[in-house]
């Protein structure tokens, strides 16, 4: 839990680090209402660049309107986590850069926070950490009530050896962050599951919406992906692409152009909404709301990444962090005391309870 | 066992922490429905657990050994 909570920790200023510790390419300056490149044309010059030759995604860029990403890879069916992203300039549809993340700072935090480099098993253990951490919490929630009886709320007894001053310290921030760290643990959790919850959608909803499709075999040659874009924006009105999965990853069928759109409300941004788009005529095969378990999943990154409130949110996110270590740390000073001594931390406060009455009556 | 008279009942031991967790709630959600003003109150709010930390721990400590 301490490794999640310190690796989380740069995590929430991700952006500002790498902007700090590397340096891109910045996208051409342009009047406000310049169209955007066609598409197409952006990603045959993003392909032009790039030495893997298969694009996956194409991805809009949340923070910055001006630039945009395509995720080529090897082959269509080569792992995407391997994938390159390469970043283009959305209006002019210039290559702007493409940088290795592998060696970054942020990417090492990111893997050890997320997986620990052991992929789906890495991901699920820190899940089943994650449950482990709330129902530490809960049962924390159950032993403040006793140790608090003769104490008033937020009682901090600095004159009192450390052991004391330290199980005050950890009640307090404890019950203080209660609600924050619950959250945070269990959306946590609920991410680790992330790619089950695709393969659900696969094998669910989409395989339900592509069922006249599946023996057919995949296009030999794709339809151009602006218009596909253009036709899902018509068919979803008030909604925007987020981005586009080419047919036969693992985002969509062997024979869709998905394109996920979103909404413009801080909730609405968070829940993508596909349009299949037939890969070989260009037309519109369906678009529905995600089931519950794909919303909740979408609902759940937020709340755990904290970056839906503007910089001021995200700093309240590390603080909250910083003082979750410090939980950590003094119940862990606890644990081990009580173990070494074989003396409860009871006691030891009982044993001073003397030297206390008189502060506690006057 | 010690003396009954100033235990605490459940009610008065979990009043304030329901307060800051029912905040807390509130904070969370608030900047998930709407920017602007509700992002303002997401920060009051998230924000006030740490004040209370701080204010608790710094209180005791100027006061010091006694």
């Amino acid at each position: 839990m301490l490794l999640l909570c310190i690796t989380g920790l740069p995590l929430i200023f991700h952006h500002e680090i790498d902007d700090l510790l590397h340096s891109e390419v910045k996208p051409a300056d342009v009047p406000a209402g310049t169209p955007n490149a066609d598409l197409d044309r952006l990603l045959a010059n993003a392909l032009a660049t790039s030495s893997l030759k298969v694009p996956h995604f194409l991805i809009w860029d949340r923070d910055d309107p001006n630039a945009m990403f395509v995720s080529v890879g090897e082959s269509i069916t080569s792992d995407p986590t391997n994938n390159r992203f390469v970043r283009m300039d959305s209006h002019t549809g210039a290559y702007l850069d493409s940088p290795d993340v592998t060696g970054r700072f942020t990417y090492i935090m990111l893997r050890l926070h997320v997986d620990m480099f052991a992929g789906l098993p890495g991901k699920l253990f820190l899940g089943l950490m994650g449950i482990l951490f709330c129902v530490a919490i809960i049962s924390g929630i159950v032993v403040y009530a006793p140790s608090m009886r003769k104490l008033d709320f937020g009682a901090y007894r600095g004159h009192r050896p450390r052991i004391v001053r330290w199980l005050d310290i950890h009640n307090l921030a404890g019950i203080l962050l209660v609600m924050w760290t619950l959250v945070v643990g269990f959306t946590g959790v609920i991410n680790t599951w992330a790619d089950l919850v695709l393969k659900m959608w696969q094998y669910g909803q989409l395989a339900e919406m592509t069922a006249q499709y599946r023996d057919r075999p995949p296009p030999t040659k794709l339809t151009s992906v602006q218009a596909a874009v253009d036709v899902a924006v018509r068919a979803v009105p008030g909604m925007t692409p987020s981005f586009v999965a080419f047919p036969g990853t693992a985002f969509s069928s062997k024979s869709h152009y998905i394109v996920f759109l979103k909404g413009d409300t801080p909730v609405t941004s968070r829940l993508l909404k596909p349009a299949l788009i037939d890969a070989e005529t260009g037309k519109l095969t369906d678009s529905r709301d995600m089931p519950w378990y794909v919303t909740t999943l979408f609902i759940s990154q937020p709340l755990h990444f904290g970056d839906y409130g503007g910089l001021p949110l995200r700093i309240i996110w590390a603080v909250l962090d910083v003082l979750t270590i410090i939980v950590l740390g003094t119940g862990i000073y606890l644990w081990l005391r009580r173990r070494k001594a074989g003396v409860s931390v009871d006691r030891a406060i009982a044993q001073g309870s003397a030297v206390d009455a008189p502060q506690m009556s006057s | 066992m010690l003396a009954v008279r100033n235990r605490r009942t459940l009610g008065q031991i979990f009043a304030a922490p329901i307060m800051v967790g029912a905040l807390s709630i509130v904070g969370l959600l608030a900047a998930l429905i709407g920017d602007g003003w509700w992002d303002a109150v997401s920060w009051l709010s998230l924000a006030l657990p740490v004040l209370l930390y701080l204010f608790f721990v710094v209180r005791r400590k100027s006061v010091g050994p006694r």
